[in-house]
């Protein structure tokens, strides 16, 4: 499989604010890529580096096999973007602005724009100051997804969605992977990532924590256990990947790493174990590390 | 204001405060700045007239003068020195202020609702009507801080003090005229750039009619009782001092406070009065120029309606000035200077010029647009199609430098139209005006390009082009008097537009003007390669 975006060593500096601090990233062709972290991490201005509106001050960037700075036009005839925010002309009509964007981008398929626009539920006769947040971005979406590109580039497309809304959504989203296009979308959903996505990758302070799929994320963390045993069990709390280990009254609780896990229950057995409760990491439990580390 | 907690006023304090320390920095300067220049003028005149006999001499001069007296107005009494060497303060400058006011109270008002900032305030404990009274008293307590500080300046440079005192409260009066005018002009339109032009479009007219009253024989005639700016005119300063005057603006005043915030309640936050139509389900605009008439075109027409009316009206007036000069002396006088004819050019001359000028704020205005564009977001959706950032910006100059010509074309040919239909020979007179005004064109296209340099290198500069042309403004009208060096002078490119008709136009400095202009285009569009894309 060839990546459709690779970034190594992305530095960007704001005058003294360092947005971006040696990024790495990389999205595989065909695959739906979340794009993960707290506010102000940086994915905003990943992105936009990415799409060229933004010159990154060092690292190397590959998208599409262009070099975004300089090939940005021919970059951007194969992709679509949805700016995080999206900000529409007060006058022209939603309509207009899905039409203006496709033949910017080089040429629009009235079927699919008709098509999108039906199952997105929007007027596209209103202007757009009287559009409402939702709608606003409605217009963005439908403007990206109704063009026929390789790469769609989303910056949170689902936050001002309502939930049928963001359904129609994830559904559009499967459908570009079937076709075999790759989307690289940032959001702060964790059931959307769980839903949609392939891989994920966690940025925070401008780094990348954390890449590959739920799978892999979910296995570096660490399982929460509970157990009573009937004698004192002393190398338990030296065994490697067992943390936070309290032993009171015969009570043990402990967070395991997935890999130390038969080596814990092993020992634990060994210690004549009464009951036994563990709880897997949730989604939760992996963002909120993440997130809360400081 | 209001007491209680709830009401439509309360925050109407904080509102104000939080204006004045946003513009803690650009309301003092521009007051500043202001004061500044009619002291100087002032202490710059003083001793070009040592005696009444000099002083009368001169007041006469202008007063005989219809294109002075159209472009500032009369000298009341010929023997006073404040009157005389503050005439070109005295209307010119209250339109300057007034357009200052304008845009200070548009950006408290509609800006700020327009950019959705104002939703955030009034949904916590600010009241619906709060932002637009602290709009108001900031216009109120700006244009007092500016008149105290001119009467303070003219007393200090050797003025009397009664008329100080009036002069500062002809402008302050203007100033509050047009802020509040401006308040009113927020509630009707959606956008800022409406509200400014709508704005910009009322002292245009209130400067139109007292140049058309002015002319008349002896006292003005009605028309300038109709226009703010003639009010400041006939309060008088230093030629009478009528404080009575000052009623007709204060009048003014009351009737428009109520009014803008009648129109406030009768409307939501973030609309105008007239609700928005659907527009078409599918667009025709068919690309990247396609979008930037769409987005310019309003502006334009009214540009060119507002050229062509008051060219008319201007245009037509030159004729009358002969008649002005009645006295003996006087028309042998200007027999000596080539005669009446000469004269009635002189006029026509004199308002190519300023409307070159004006039209120079069009070009800075159409320019300005790439900024908007890019600080709204809307850049960030064309940009990210196949539209290269050179082609996005090229589209924006360009149509502004085509329509900068053809307002000034049009406006030249309406000159000339009603200065034809006057005189009697409508085909030459256009002919003649427009060539006039197309000379006019390179030095508002350097301004065009000074933007477009702004734009490329220091992106939240661009308001800065205002402050630009108001210092070459400045320059053209008071740099020769204070004596500044040629150089100085020559830094505004309006000091190298021929003044036609009347003068043998100089191939050279307009070519000048168009390498110069292009020049500043290439090094914008070279920035704005280099730069990011910023909020
Ligand atoms: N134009 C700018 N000038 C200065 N600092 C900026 C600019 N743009 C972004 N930053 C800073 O860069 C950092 C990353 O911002 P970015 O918008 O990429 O975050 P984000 O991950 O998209 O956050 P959110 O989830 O809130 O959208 C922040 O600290 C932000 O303040
Ligand atoms: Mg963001």
């Amino acid at each position: 499989m060839t990546d459709v975006i690779t970034l190594t060593g992305v530095v960007k500096r704001f005058g003294p604010v360092t947005a971006l601090d040696g990024l790495d990233l990389t999205v595989r062709q065909g695959e739906v890529h979340a794009f993960l972290g707290p506010n102000g991490a940086g994915k905003t201005t990943t992105l936009r580096v990415l799409l060229g509106l933004l010159h990154a001050q060092a690292g190397s960037m590959d998208v599409l096999g262009m070099d975004p700075w300089r090939q940005t036009a021919a970059l951007h005839r194969r992709l679509a973007y949805v700016p995080g925010d999206v900000s529409l002309w007060p006058n022209l009509s939603g309509g207009e602005v899905i039409d203006l964007l496709g033949r910017l981008r080089g040429g629009v398929d009235p079927r699919r724009r008709d098509e999108f626009i039906e199952r997105f539920d929007l007027d596209p006769r209103k202007k757009g100051r009287s559009y409402s947040k939702g709608n606003r971005q409605k217009v963005a979406l439908i403007a990206a997804l109704a063009s026929d590109v390789e790469l769609y580039v989303l910056d949170e497309p689902t936050s001002g969605l309502d939930p049928i809304m963001e359904s129609t959504f994830r559904e559009s989203v499967r459908e570009l992977r079937a076709d075999g296009r790759t989307v690289l979308l940032s959001s702060h959903i964790l059931s959307e990532a769980e839903a949609l996505c392939d891989r994920v990758s966690i940025i925070r302070d401008g780094r990348i924590v954390e890449s590959g799929t739920l799978a892999e994320l979910r296995h570096l963390t660490r399982t929460s256990v509970t157990a009573t045993i009937e004698r004192g069990a002393d190398g338990l709390a030296d065994l490697p990947g067992v943390h936070d280990l309290v032993m009171e009254d015969g009570r043990v609780t402990a967070q395991v790493e997935s890999d130390a896990m038969p080596g814990f229950v092993a020992a634990l057995a060994g210690s004549g174990v009464l009951t036994l409760e563990s709880h897997p990491p949730t989604l939760e439990d992996l963002f909120l590390q993440h997130y809360a580390r400081s | 204001m209001s007491r209680t907690r709830s009401g439509p006023f309360v925050g109407t304090w904080t509102m104000l405060r939080f204006a004045l320390r946003r513009d803690r920095i650009i309301l003092p300067a521009w007051v500043i700045g202001l004061v500044a220049m009619v002291s100087f003028s002032v202490a710059a005149t003083k001793d070009l007239y040592p005696d009444a006999q000099s002083r009368i001499e001169a007041s006469d001069a202008i007063n005989a003068t219809a294109a002075l007296v159209a472009l500032y107005g009369k000298v009341y009494d010929p023997t006073s020195l404040g009157a005389l060497s503050l005439i070109k303060m005295t209307a010119f400058g209250a339109a300057l202020i007034s357009v200052v006011f304008v845009f200070l109270i548009v950006r408290h008002t509609r800006t700020e609702e327009e950019s959705g900032r104002l939703e955030l305030l009034v949904s916590g404990v600010v009241g619906r009507s709060a932002p637009l009274a602290a709009a108001l008293l900031y216009a109120l307590l700006g244009s007092a801080a500016l008149g105290l500080l001119t009467a303070a300046g003219l007393l200090a440079v050797g003025l009397p003090a009664a008329g100080s005192a009036a002069f500062g409260l002809a402008w302050a009066l203007s100033a509050l005229v047009f802020g509040v005018a401006a308040g009113v002009a927020a509630q009707l339109t959606v956008s800022h750039r409406g509200a400014i032009g709508l704005g910009l479009a009322a002292i245009a007219l209130a400067y139109t009619l007292r140049a058309v009253g002015d002319l008349a024989d002896g006292d003005p005639g009605w028309l300038s009782w109709l226009s703010p700016i003639g009010w400041s005119q006939q309060i008088r300063p230093f030629a009478g001092d009528r404080w009575w005057v000052s009623a007709l603006p204060l009048i003014a005043t009351a009737i428009l406070v109520p009014v803008a915030f009648a129109l406030r309640s009768r409307r939501d936050l973030g609309s105008g009065l007239i609700p928005d139509r659907l527009g078409p389900a599918t667009g025709r605009i068919d690309g990247l120029v396609g979008l930037t008439v769409r987005l310019q075109r309003a502006m334009l027409v009214a540009w060119l309606a507002a050229a062509v009316v008051m060219g008319f009206v201007l245009g037509s007036v030159a004729e009358n000035v002969s008649g002005l000069l009645d006295s003996p002396q006087m028309r042998q006088y200007l027999e000596l200077l080539g005669g009446k004819q000469m004269i009635v050019d002189a006029f026509l001359a004199a308002e190519v010029s300023i409307f070159g000028i004006i039209v120079g704020g069009y070009a800075i205005a159409s320019v300005a647009r790439l900024r908007a564009e890019e600080s709204s977001g809307h850049a960030d959706l064309v940009l990210s199609t196949a539209t290269t950032r050179m082609r996005w910006a090229l589209s924006d100059f360009g149509f502004a430098l085509l329509a900068t010509g053809l307002v000034l074309i049009a406006g030249g040919a309406a000159i000339g139209l009603g200065h034809g239909v006057s005189v009697g020979d409508p085909v030459g007179q256009v002919a003649r005006m427009t060539s006039a005004a197309v000379a006019h064109i390179p030095a508002a296209w350097v301004m065009a390009a000074l933007v477009l340099a702004l734009f490329g290198w220091l992106p939240r500069a661009v308001p800065g082009a205002w402050g630009l042309l108001a210092v070459f403004v400045v320059l053209g009208e008071f740099g020769s008097l204070w004596k500044l060096a040629d150089w100085v002078l020559g830094l505004s490119p309006f000091a190298h537009s021929p003044t036609l008709p009347g003068e043998q136009v100089a191939a050279g400095s307009l070519i000048g003007l168009l390498v110069v202009g292009a020049a500043i285009a290439a090094l914008g569009l070279v920035g704005w390669r280099r730069r990011d894309l910023a909020g």
